[in-house]
């Protein structure tokens, strides 16, 4: 595969992002500036990078509670979405949705869901909209290994290929639901075979290299609009933190954890660029200090935003007291 | 100018004329095209509008009222049909996770103007999974707006009423009122979403109720007035938003409250009136307030016991007496 050094580098860039993004909300959370639930998206950078690479904005983006990497990719900027996690008005969603429920207009986030494949219906219908008024747009829909054991999978694949709708499933495996691993969680451990016998498209790609991912995004976006239908991609990962800030990780060896550190995607990309000598021209150090100001930027902003005022409480139930 | 039809016909006519004004309302459900509707309600749309606007779906309800929710988020305007209320127990995270909060949890970005219409009620011997009236327990939910159709007129208006409204509505329409015919005003201002209307005045007693309800309410008043007893009647038609208003007026004229509810009396919409009045009206009261509710058991199949399990007109009699006695 030819590299491109610009793309490596934005790719670089954007993983890097959020892994100090993440980072940083660990350091926020233990000094009990973002609380709630907080799950991280670190190891899992490459699948968020490379499908928003290959995704335009006009299509439409689902997410599930671990949504920072997804809406940092999709271009909501970490300003907006740290004031989110410290609960300010100018947040991403005013406030009202935390860690587990960002939400953006402007770039067709529409979330940020905390239940496991409640996103899934929402994605058919948005796609069935798309194709009831001929709008070549394709509606992403990322999950994991859990949802693929929930109902609501298995009603929204085969709707998806019955109606044969523009949709692109990401199934961001990263081998636990919560603390029960994969091998506990389901009997046919290929979850893209169970894609498959809805009539389909499905693949599996490597979801630690981004360069994979992209290429397998690119390919099926282009696909769907053509026409083929919906295509799922399981993206293969791994979480390297906890499943949020509750857990212990008692279910899972720390030579695991270990071993797919040596995976990591940063890593892995870096890798590919030394196999060429691409590497040292990145200017790594520089792009760490941009991140680093732009992550310091968020924090100053999201501290100094204001909370929303307390008469404000009831807004946002029914439209018309949206002002 | 009015005709008479039946409420089946005037809810298919709402529907009809909805999709003929705006292309961007279809309707999705389980039988709703090439059967015609569980009820009938759809017959006759799928020849005029095509599969691609009446679309029958397969036995998933969690899935298409989703892509209710999706295709609404998305600039359509669906209408999902949910065959009864008993089946949306299997949308319910659907209905609840993620049309009731979407606005809410993107601080006022995404709303979703979807209406879900289903059938609800007892009284035909179909037993304990399709008997049920759970209107009252979806009005718990901030986000929703619930309503319950009585009359014909309503029937035709609330389609319109709820496509109209940019926030998920859910129409809930009693089985046994399909046949029942009554005057359609289609030129009528209809009655915005959270008015009660009043269907009969009287000085003694305030019933107040909604859905099918309203008929035995209005046949156990007419008993009461040969008694020399004046009921008044309110439909609530919407349970939420709840018109205060209308029931606080009447309390002060009548000072004696009757709530009729086919619903069980355990943490109920009739419970929620209740509290209601006694925050908003105590001390018009002249005697406690009186309940006729399903009794609290799952339905029965057999006749006898499913017609002693639901709210009858002489139960309504009997509770008009109860608030009558001297104390």
């Amino acid at each position: 595969m030819k590299i491109d050094i610009e793309i490596a580098r934005d790719y670089y860039r954007e993983m890097l992002l959020i892994r100090r993004f993440e980072e940083k909300c660990v350091e926020l959370y233990s000094h009990e500036q973002i609380r709630g639930f907080l799950h991280l998206y670190n190891g899992q950078e490459a699948i968020a990078v490379g499908v928003m690479d290959a995704a335009t904005s006009d299509d439409t983006i689902l997410a599930t509670y671990r949504d920072h990497g997804q809406a940092l990719a999709r271009g909501i900027t970490a300003k907006a979405i740290m004031a989110e996690l410290l609960g300010k008005a100018e947040g991403c969603s005013h406030g009202r949705g935390g860690s587990m429920h960002l939400f953006d207009k402007a770039t067709r986030f529409y979330g940020g869901s905390a239940i496991v494949g409640g996103g899934l219906p929402l994605a058919i219908g948005m796609a069935l909209a798309d194709k009831m008024m001929k709008h070549n747009r394709v509606t992403i829909c990322f999950f994991g290994d859990g949802a693929v054991a929930e109902g609501a999978f298995h009603e929204s694949l085969n709707l998806a290929a019955l109606w044969h709708l523009p949709i692109l499933f990401i199934c961001e495996n990263n081998r636990y639901a919560m603390g029960t691993s994969l091998e506990h969680s389901h009997s046919e451990q290929n979850l893209s075979k169970k894609a498959s016998v809805y009539k389909i498209i499905s693949d599996q790609v490597d979801g630690m290299d981004v360069f994979a991912v992209a290429k397998a995004a690119k390919d099926s976006i282009a696909q769907i609009k053509d026409g083929s239908g919906p295509v799922f991609l399981e993206c293969l990962t791994y979480r390297f933190r906890a499943h949020s800030m509750f857990d212990a990780e008692l279910y899972r060896d720390k030579a695991e954890v270990e071993q797919w550190k040596e995976k990591d995607p940063l890593l892995v990309l870096k890798k590919k660029l030394e196999d060429i000598d691409l590497w040292s021209k990145l200017d790594v150090d520089e792009i760490e200090k941009e991140i680093g100001s732009v992550i310091d930027e968020a924090v100053e902003f999201a501290q100094n935003g204001t909370l929303e005022p307390l008469f404000d409480l009831e807004k946002f139930v029914y439209s018309a007291e949206v002002k | 100018m009015s005709e008479t039809i039946t409420y089946r016909e005037a809810v298919r006519a709402a529907i009809r004329e909805a999709m003929e004004s705006d292309e961007r309302v279809f309707l999705m459900g389980e039988d709703v095209g090439r059967y015609g509707g569980s009820y009938a309600v759809s017959m006759g749309l799928l020849e005029q509008f095509g599969s691609e606007r009446i679309i029958d779906t397969p036995l998933s309800e969690s899935a298409f009222t989703g892509a209710g929710i999706g295709a609404a988020l998305n600039g359509m305007r669906p209408i999902v049909e949910i065959m009864t209320v008993n089946f949306s127990f299997l949308a319910l995270d659907q209905i609840v996770n993620n049309a009731a909060t979407m606005l809410h949890m993107s601080g006022g970005q995404f709303n979703i103007p979807l209406v879900i219409r289903m059938a609800t009620g007892g009284g035909k011997q179909l037993g304990a999974q399709h008997s049920r009236s759970m209107e009252g327990w979806y009005a718990h939910i901030p986000g929703l707006k619930i309503l319950t159709p009585a009359t014909v007129q309503d029937a035709y208006d609330m389609v319109g009423l709820a496509l109209s409204d940019p926030d998920p509505v859910l129409v809930f329409e009693n089985s046994l009122l399909y046949n029942n015919k009554g005057a359609l005003d289609k030129q009528a201002v209809p009655i915005p979403i959270g008015k009660a209307s009043m269907h009969r005045q009287g000085k003694d007693i305030s019933i107040i109720t909604y859905g099918i309800s309203l008929f035995k309410s209005l046949e156990a008043a007419e008993i009461l007035s040969k008694e020399g007893i004046e009921a008044e009647v309110i439909d609530l038609r919407s349970l939420r938003p709840i018109d205060d208003e209308t029931i606080m007026s009447s309390i002060r004229k009548t000072h004696r409250v009757l709530i009729v509810d086919e619903g069980w009396k355990s943490g109920s919409i009739s419970a929620e009136i209740m509290a209601r009045i006694n925050e908003q009206a105590f001390y018009e009261l002249d005697a406690p307030m009186q309940r006729v509710c399903s009794v609290e058991v799952p339905f029965p199949y057999a006749n006898h016991l499913e017609q002693a399990a639901l709210p009858q007109p002489e139960k309504i009699v009997a509770a008009g007496h109860k608030l009558m006695e001297e104390l």
